[in-house]
C-alpha cells in the first residue's frame, strides 16, 4: 500500500526519456478469436488466444492475473476468468511493457477491486479501491507513462501499473501461496518480471521464454540477449522437474504451449549456441552483414525462424549482434 | 419323424453365426499385450553402443538437421538437466530395452480403453488411448511419450503420437523436433512382434523416416527399475552449453575415413535411403583410410 501511495503521489523517479509507443501487434481481426482455458496445476490456469498468454491464479481470496493480453480481447478474457472463478479480481502483475501483455489492463483492472480501508480511502479517494492493483517493475510504468513527441503519454493512464517495485524481487502471499516476482534486468526489455507461484509450482515467464519464435530482444527498450540468457538460466534454476526430467514445475511462456523445464532447457541451449556463434564471428571482426550471411541460426530456422512478420530471423541475429557488440 | 441330426446341425449353425455377429471385429485384432525382448541383428552396433559421430547414412536429414547434428557434442549429456532425459516414445522401441504391454479394459463392455507400454530403458511409459478421444490442442504440454491414440488396421495396431518433446533419432545427436508426429505399427505374428516406426518431422526431415525392430515374446521376462538422479559430473560454469562451432567438428570425417565411404555420402540425406544411391556412391571421392599404428616392437 505504501508503494501504491508513492506511485500515485509523486512522479516516477528517474523517468525514462520519451520512447516510441510499445510495439503494436500486427493488424488483426479479433472478432473471430476465442480465449481458451487450460488448467495447469494447483491454483493456476492458462488463457490462450488473447495475444500473450495470461496466467490466472484463482482461490478463496480472489483472482490474480499475470498479464492481460491485447485490448480488443478484454471482454472475452473477462468471460474466461469468470468461467474459472466468480471471486473478485484483486491483482494484475505485468511481466513487461508490451501491448500484447498489457493492452487489457484498463478494462480488466476496472473489473476488479482492491481491498482498502481506513485513512487510505479518505486520502486518495474511494476510486482507489474500485479496480484491481496492477503491479510491475518500475520501468514498465516509466515507459507506459512517458510523454511522446505529440505531448500525449505513451499509453492511457488507466492502463498504467498502480504499484511498482525497483528491488530485485517483490513478494505477496495470495490464495495460500507465495507469489514471487523476480526482476530480470536488460533481457526481453528492461522491465521483465518472472512470476513464481510457489505452492502451485508454476512459473509465468512473460516473453523471456516463448515457444513460437526466436527470443524477441527489444533493444530500444533496454533488452539484451545476455539478459535473456540470464532469465532462461534463472528459470532453469528455479524449476524442479519430476522424474525423467519432465513435469514438476510447469512453465507458462509468453507465447506458445504450456511447458516444463526440459522445454526451457532446449530453448536455452539454442539461444546459447546462437549467441556463442555470433560472438565467435564478432571476435573475428565480422560485420553484421557478414554475420547474417554466415547463417548462425541455420539449424534452428525451420523451427523458430521467420522471413516476414514482426520478428524475423534477420532481426533476431541483428539483436544478438548488437547486444554483444553494444552497438545499438 | 424329423431328422435329429439335421435339426441339431441347423441349431449349431445358428448359434455360431450369432456368436460371430456379436463380436464382428475381435477376430481381426491380434493383442500385442505381453512381455517382449528385443532382437538385435545388423543394427546391434547402432542401437546398443550407438552409431558413430557423423554417420548420417540412411537418414532423410535436411540442411538444418545436418547442421544441428554437426554441432552436437557428447558432453551435452553431462549437463545435469540432460542426464535423466528419456527416450522419446518413437525412439524407445530401438533402445536395448525390454518392453511390457498391457491393457486397461472397461469392466462393463470388456472393450479395451487403452494399451500401455513400459520400457526398461528410462522406465519410459506410454498410454495409447483406444476410446476415440481427440488429441489435445496445440497449446497443451508436450512429453517424452507424447499423446497417443490407437486404431486397428486389420491385425496391426496403429499408434498415432503427437505432442512429443524434442528428442533424438540416434545416440549421436541426430535431432527430431517437437513438431514431429510418429506412426507406429505393432504387428504380432505368434510369439514375434514387429514394430515399424514412421516419423514425420517437418523441421529436420525432407521426407518420412521408417525403421523396424523385432521382439520375441518372453513369459519369464523380469524388468529392473530405472531410478535416475542428476548430479554435477563436471565442474563447469553455469549456463555453458557444449557444442561445436560451425566448421570446427574434427570428428565428422572419422566415420567415412574408417569405413572407406565418401564423406559426401554422409551429407546426401534422403538419397542415401534408397538402393539406387550405390550408383552415385561409386562416383564420389573417398578419404584416405586412417593408418593403423605399427605394433609395438617385442621386448
Amino acid at each position: 500500500m505504501a508503494l501504491c501511495l508513492a506511485a500515485l503521489a509523486s512522479p516516477a523517479q528517474g523517468a525514462k526519456p520519451a520512447s516510441p509507443a510499445a510495439p503494436s501487434p500486427p493488424a488483426h481481426d479479433y472478432s473471430k478469436d476465442e480465449v481458451h482455458v487450460l488448467p495447469v496445476q494447483g491454483n493456476i490456469f492458462m488463457l490462450v488466444g488473447a495475444g500473450g498468454n495470461i496466467t490466472v491464479q484463482a482461490g478463496d481470496q480472489g483472482v490474480l492475473l499475470v498479464d492481460t493480453g491485447v485490448a480488443p480481447m478484454s471482454e472475452k478474457v473477462l468471460a474466461a476468468i469468470r468461467s474459472i472463478s466468480t471471486r473478485p479480481l484483486r491483482y494484475i502483475i505485468n511481466t513487461h511493457v508490451h501491448a500484447d501483455h498489457t493492452g487489457g489492463n484498463a478494462t480488466i483492472a476496472k473489473a476488479g477491486m482492491t481491498i482498502a480501508g481506513g485513512n487510505v480511502v479518505g486520502d486518495i479517494g474511494a476510486s482507489a479501491s474500485n479496480q484491481a492493483a496492477v503491479i510491475a517493475y518500475q520501468s514498465v510504468l516509466d515507459r507506459m507513462s512517458a510523454p511522446t513527441s505529440g505531448g500525449e503519454r505513451a499509453t492511457a493512464q488507466d492502463s498504467w501499473p498502480t504499484e511498482t517495485f525497483t528491488t530485485p524481487e517483490r513478494h505477496i502471499f495470495f490464495n495460500g501461496e507465495g507469489v514471487q516476482m523476480i526482476h530480470v534486468p536488460a533481457a526481453h526489455t528492461d522491465g521483465d518480471t518472472l512470476v513464481f507461484f510457489r505452492r502451485s509450482d508454476v512459473i509465468s515467464t512473460g516473453d523471456l521464454f516463448v515457444t513460437t519464435s526466436y527470443p524477441i530482444v527489444d533493444l530500444s527498450r533496454g533488452g539484451n540477449i545476455q539478459g535473456v540468457l540470464a532469465g532462461l538460466n534463472k528459470i532453469i534454476d528455479l524449476a524442479i522437474p519430476a522424474e525423467l526430467q519432465e513435469g514438476g514445475t510447469l512453465i507458462i511462456p509468453g507465447h506458445g504451449r504450456l511447458c516444463d523445464v526440459a522445454d526451457v532447457v532446449f530453448y536455452q541451449e539454442m539461444v546459447t549456441i546462437v549467441r556463442d556463434r555470433v560472438q565467435d564471428l564478432i571476435n573475428k571482426h565480422q560485420t553484421l552483414e557478414q554475420v547474417k550471411a554466415a547463417r548462425p541460426t541455420l539449424d534452428y530456422d525451420p523451427r523458430y525462424g521467420a522471413t516476414s512478420g514482426f520478428w524475423t530471423t534477420d532481426k533476431f541475429v541483428e539483436a544478438v549482434y548488437k547486444s554483444l557488440s553494444e552497438k545499438h | 419323424m424329423r431328422s435329429v441330426t439335421g435339426v441339431s446341425l441347423a441349431a449349431a449353425c445358428i448359434t455360431l453365426l450369432a456368436a460371430l455377429a456379436a463380436s464382428p471385429a475381435a477376430h481381426a485384432q491380434i493383442d500385442p499385450a505381453g512381455n517382449w525382448t528385443p532382437r538385435f541383428d545388423e543394427d546391434a552396433n547402432e542401437r546398443i553402443p550407438g552409431g558413430e559421430i557423423g554417420d548420417y547414412l540412411g537418414y532423410p536429414l535436411n540442411d538444418a538437421g545436418r547442421a544441428r547434428s554437426d554441432a552436437w557434442d557428447a558432453a551435452l549429456m553431462e549437463l545435469p538437466e540432460n542426464q535423466c532425459r528419456s527416450h522419446g516414445s518413437d525412439y524407445g522401441w530401438r533402445a536395448p530395452s525390454l518392453v511390457r504391454i498391457w491393457t486397461d479394459i472397461d469392466r462393463e463392455t470388456q472393450q479395451v480403453i487403452a494399451y500401455h507400454t513400459h520400457m526398461s530403458a528410462y522406465g519410459a511409459e506410454q498410454t495409447i488411448w483406444m476410446d476415440g478421444r481427440p488429441h489435445p490442442p496445440e497449446y497443451a504440454r508436450h512429453t517424452w511419450a507424447g499423446f497417443a491414440t490407437g486404431a486397428w488396421d486389420g491385425d496391426s495396431l496403429v499408434i498415432t503420437t503427437t505432442h512429443l518433446k524434442e528428442n533424438w533419432l540416434g545416440l549421436t545427436g541426430l535431432p527430431r523436433s517437437d513438431q514431429a508426429t510418429a506412426r507406429v505399427h505393432l504387428m504380432r505374428h505368434g510369439n514375434y512382434l514387429t514394430v515399424a516406426v514412421i516419423i514425420y518431422d517437418p523441421v529436420y526431415f525432407s521426407e518420412p523416416f521408417i525403421r523396424t525392430v523385432d521382439f520375441i515374446y518372453n513369459a519369464q521376462q523380469q524388468m529392473a527399475p530405472w531410478p535416475c538422479e542428476s548430479v554435477d559430473e563436471v565442474d563447469r560454469p553455469p549456463g555453458v552449453v557444449p557444442h561445436h562451432l560451425p566448421g570446427t567438428n574434427a570428428f565428422l570425417n572419422e566415420f567415412p575415413a574408417k569405413y572407406g565411404i565418401p564423406p559426401q555420402a554422409t551429407r546426401d540425406g534422403a538419397l542415401t535411403m534408397y538402393p539406387e544411391y550405390v550408383l552415385r556412391l561409386k562416383t564420389l571421392p573417398k578419404l584416405p583410410r586412417p593408418v593403423k599404428p605399427a605394433p609395438a616392437a617385442p621386448r
